[in-house]
């Protein structure tokens, strides 16, 4: 059973990719690279599930209303209920639609990796990270509540970093991965606290609920932060203008991922964002300004510098930047007419760019090279794959009947439907922009398949059918979803559009709308593409000769920044951690003792504290003991004498507890002098130090005056804090409970147990692990393995020699 | 410190140490004493048998590593909490029976199995660090 009326399939769906995920690598164990048939059913199951949300009327039910009548879902889960955060989803035309993407196109991406990496020792990881990306990227889409949202975000971000870098055995991979990484993890911090903004603002942490406000976003104070915040995450993950460069370096990764996550779904993400947040953020003078000129430029930028490059998949790469620009840049005027457009390049897009990119890999997995000037003839070797790509790339390049054709109607009708000065110039750029794409689209699917027959590394056939199932069926559903234009607008696109808008558009697409503008416009795009291609080399040479000219890219500013945060921290880090126990030591006393003295005398905290207290004799010679200690410290030639003397003054506080009528803090005491004077006579026998502790006399008097004064702080804080009445409250609390409730008359120890037991689990997990890591030091030292600079302590011998 | 009459005492001394660490382990709950104070005496008793007859008599005697005992600790102290858990109380919430043994009732509780594990935790870890420091390599 599909569809909405059955939650539990939902959840079902949200779970199966990471059950895949999890079997992965034992079904590559048994089946070898076919376990890609058996882990394609997750992303099956899913498709179908949410085909059933489609239409008039759900599957499974008559009377509850599909997407296509205005139906929306939400699924709720509890998850940090008094927060009011939930694992809550959310289902409309736009979710509904990225969801049918990730797992209709998901379904050959993982088909496709059974055959890409065959062989591959590692094939079983890769499917598992490929299907972990699809569940965050599921959740992203589906997401209601905007903590949700951001957690699922974030994950598409590792699993993106694991996938770029699957091959982490080059150096080019792995720094591709951190990159984009960087750029986008930065990114999503910003996005976090833009949600967490929003979610002030409007009081809610559901996107759902935000989306009923209407402009009251727009007219909040924090209006403009919560925007550039939102922005900065949506910018860096869709690949805009500054922060393109990230994309085309993905390409390291293996084909399967740049076509899955670098050009269908992970990638969109940041247009999600920008579509589903139009009705809460969008329609202001500011979105309307920083969006189309951002999208304009990153449209521009990307599809000039595809036609520079000669690797099919960076040329695929940056033609993916050049669609996000537009459709960053069209979803940037909040207007319905072009929202549509938006809307059907969307889908367009995803099937075209996942169906070539799949071609390119196939190119490269046969051909054993995708550098173009390196192939060409490959038609009669292998005939799908080629009518795919020229499927795929009709698309792209606009031409009917493929679902291209449509959306660049619809966005040239939208465009030019009011025109001025801003719309016209939009309207120029998209034109300049789809033709330098179309140009870009032909190269990929016609260059090497024509012309004369080229010798390539490897000798080129079919693949597999795994490999071309999928460029196969994508291409085809371009084809199809523009043959059945009508029914595509009415189901797909109209659902879509109006969660955009947030209100209800009525979507009436057909394939001949009779000669007006929009096809005109068409024209052009097709002309002027045709002539990009045709002067190729030209273009390419001059876009050459321009980069070279301006030679920095944000490719390079990125090693720049990343070098100079490297050395920031390390010149921090030596400021900062010395490697000089004694200066810890000296700074740690000398900030206790100002915070102490200096906070008493600020406030006049030190009256009444001096007089003289009304003790016993006996009292008063424990105090004498704890006198003569430290002064036997004091005079002591050895060090091992001073430890021990240290221990007589710490056996005369123990006496004061006791006698103070705390026998539990008493016995504690006696046991930990006793233990640190072993610990430390031990360390001292070990740290080969000269016997006795010899400073120069202005060393000693600087030492001298810290722990004298942070001694006289420690103790006006004690006399000042124990002359102020005694609240009872929690004393009351414990003896009347302590016996009655934890069945115990030691009180100290019901606390420590029963009362307070959680604190004395930390404490001792604390213990166990300064055990660990003290013995670790020490038998780091002892095999004689020092760090990079050896401690002073080390050091001291030679200079007590000298 | 290696004087004949410390050596000779040595053994013994430790071993009336640890067996006073268990005693005041138990006594805890109702007089002073506990599992840190326990563990502690047990530590020192560890410490004071190493100085006297090496590290090698001290790790042949407590059979475990010292750390392993400390972990022991550990995870005895938090299956006391899930042990509540299970019974379907909130974590580390004190549950009691009474059994009786030779006609004595004696009180059981997780609080007792709890303060054990702090008790393996402390003289595991200063043990460990303990004996570490004595042995001269």
């Amino acid at each position: 059973m599909v569809g909405p009326t059955a939650p539990v399939f939902f959840y079902l769906s949200l779970a199966a990719p990471i059950v895949a995920a999890a079997l992965a690598p034992m079904l590559h164990r048994w089946l070898g690279h076919k376990a890609g048939y058996v882990l394609a059913l997750a992303p099956a199951f899913i498709f179908l599930h949410f085909a059933g949300y489609l239409g008039e009327t759900a599957a499974g039910s008559d009377l509850v209303p599909g997407i296509a009548a205005g139906g929306r879902f939400l699924f709720s889960v509890p998850w940090v209920p008094s927060i009011g955060v939930g694992a809550n989803f959310y289902v409309d035309g736009l979710s509904l639609v990225f969801a049918m993407l990730i797992s209709g196109i998901g379904f050959f991406i993982v088909l496709y990796a059974g055959g890409y990496l065959k062989g591959h020792e590692h094939q079983g990881r890769f499917f598992s990270y490929i299907l972990l990306f699809m569940a965050a990227m599921l959740g992203v889409v589906l997401a209601d509540d905007v903590v949700t949202l951001f957690v699922y975000w974030e994950l598409t971000s590792v699993t993106s970093f694991l996938l770029i870098g699957f091959d982490h055995r080059r150096q080019a991979a792995r720094r591709a991965a951190i990159q984009a990484l960087v750029v986008t993890g930065g990114g999503g911090l910003l996005l976090l606290a833009g949600l967490l903004l929003l979610s002030t603002v409007t009081g809610t942490l559901s996107v759902s609920a935000m989306l009923q406000m209407g402009d009251g976003v727009a007219a909040s104070a924090l209006y403009v932060p919560i925007l550039l915040l939102v922005l900065g995450g949506a910018f860096t993950k869709s690949a805009q203008v500054p922060f393109h460069f990230w994309l085309p370096n993905a390409m390291e990764a293996p084909t399967p991922v740049s076509a899955y996550l670098h050009s269908a779904t992970m990638v969109k993400a940041g247009v999600y964002l920008l579509m589903r947040l139009n009705p809460v953020l969008g329609d202001t003078l500011l979105w309307e300004t920083i969006l189309p000129v951002f999208g304009g430029a990153t449209l521009l930028t990307g599809a000039i510098l595809a036609l520079r490059q000669t690797d099919l998949k960076l040329m695929l790469a940056y033609t993916t930047v050049a669609s996000l620009g537009l459709l960053v840049a069209l979803t940037g005027t909040s207007e319905a007419e072009i929202i549509k457009g938006a809307a059907l390049y969307l889908v367009a897009h995803s099937l075209f760019k996942g169906a070539l990119f799949m071609v390119a890999g196939t190119i490269d997995h046969e051909a054993g090279t995708r550098d173009l000037t390196k192939l060409g003839g490959l038609r009669a070797a292998m005939p799908i794959t080629f009518a795919a790509a020229l499927g795929a790339a009709l698309s792209m390049g606009g031409l009917p009947p493929f679902l291209g054709f449509l959306a660049k109607e619809v966005m040239y009708h939208g465009t030019t439907h009011h025109p001025d000065v801003w719309m016209v110039l939009l309207t120029g750029v998209l034109i300049l922009g789809n033709a330098l794409m179309f140009a870009a689209g032909f190269t990929v699917a016609l260059r090497p398949f024509l012309g004369p027959k080229v010798e390539t590394p490897r000798h080129a056939h079919e693949g597999p059918f795994m490999l071309y199932a999928g460029p196969v069926t994508l291409a085809s559903a371009g084809l199809l979803a523009g043959l059945l234009a009508h029914l595509t607008g009415v189901n797909i696109i109209g659902p879509l559009a109006s969660a955009i808008v947030y209100r209800p558009v009525e979507v009436e697409l057909h394939l001949w709308g009779g000669f007006n503008l929009a096809l005109a416009l068409s024209a052009v795009t097709l002309t002027l593409g045709a002539l990009f291609y045709w002067k190729l080399a030209c273009v390419r040479a001059v876009v050459a000769s321009f980069l070279d000219l301006v030679g920095w890219g944000p490719d390079k500013g990125f090693d720049q920044f990343v070098g100079g945060l490297v050395g920031l921290s390390t010149r921090v880090t030596r400021v900062v951690q010395s490697g000089d126990l004694e200066r810890y030591i000296t700074l740690s006393f000398v900030f206790v003792a100002i915070v102490l003295v200096g906070g008493m005398s600020a406030f006049g905290e030190w009256t009444g504290i001096l007089e003289a207290p009304d003790l016993t004799f006996w009292e008063w010679a424990v105090i004498l003991m704890a006198l003569v200690g430290i002064w036997a410290v004091l005079v002591a030639t050895s060090r091992l004498t001073a430890i021990v003397s240290l221990g007589i003054q710490g056996f005369a506080v123990a006496l004061i507890f006791m006698l103070f009528g705390a026998p539990d803090l008493s016995f504690t005491q006696f046991m930990v002098e006793t233990l640190s004077v072993v610990i430390l006579a031990l360390v001292l026998t070990r740290l080969s130090l000269v016997k006795s502790d010899h400073r120069p006399f202005w060393e000693a008097m600087k030492d001298g005056a810290i722990a004298v004064a942070g001694g006289v702080g420690f103790a006006g804080l004690l006399l000042t804090a124990t002359s102020r009445p005694f609240n009872a409250r929690l004393s009351d609390f414990f003896s009347e409970y302590s016996l009655q409730v934890a069945h115990g008359r030691n009180i100290v120890n019901v606390i420590i147990v029963d009362f307070r037991g959680f604190d004395t689990m930390g404490e001792i997990a604390v213990v166990m692990v300064a055990g660990l890591s003290i013995l670790a030091l020490v038998r780091h030292r002892a095999r004689g393995v020092t760090g990079t600079e050896p401690p002073r302590e080390a050091d001291a011998p030679t200079e007590g020699e000298a | 410190m290696n004087t004949v009459i410390f050596r000779t005492i040595a053994p013994y001394l430790a071993v009336l140490m640890a067996l006073f660490s268990v005693f005041v382990l138990l006594r805890g709950h109702n007089e002073p004493g506990g599992g840190f104070i326990g563990g502690l005496i047990a530590a020192s008793a560890l410490a004071i048998y190493g100085i006297a007859n090496g590290v090698p008599s001290v790790r042949r005697a407590i059979i475990f590593h010292p750390i392993h005992l400390a972990g022991f600790g550990l995870f005895l102290a938090v299956s006391a909490g899930i042990f509540s858990i299970l019974i379907g109380v909130p974590f580390l919430t004190g549950i009691w029976i009474y059994p009786q043994v030779f006609g004595i009732e004696l009180p059981l509780s997780t609080l007792l199995m709890f303060d054990t594990g702090v008790y393996f935790v402390v003289v595991g870890a200063l043990a460990s660090i303990a004996l570490t420091l004595e042995e001269r390599d």
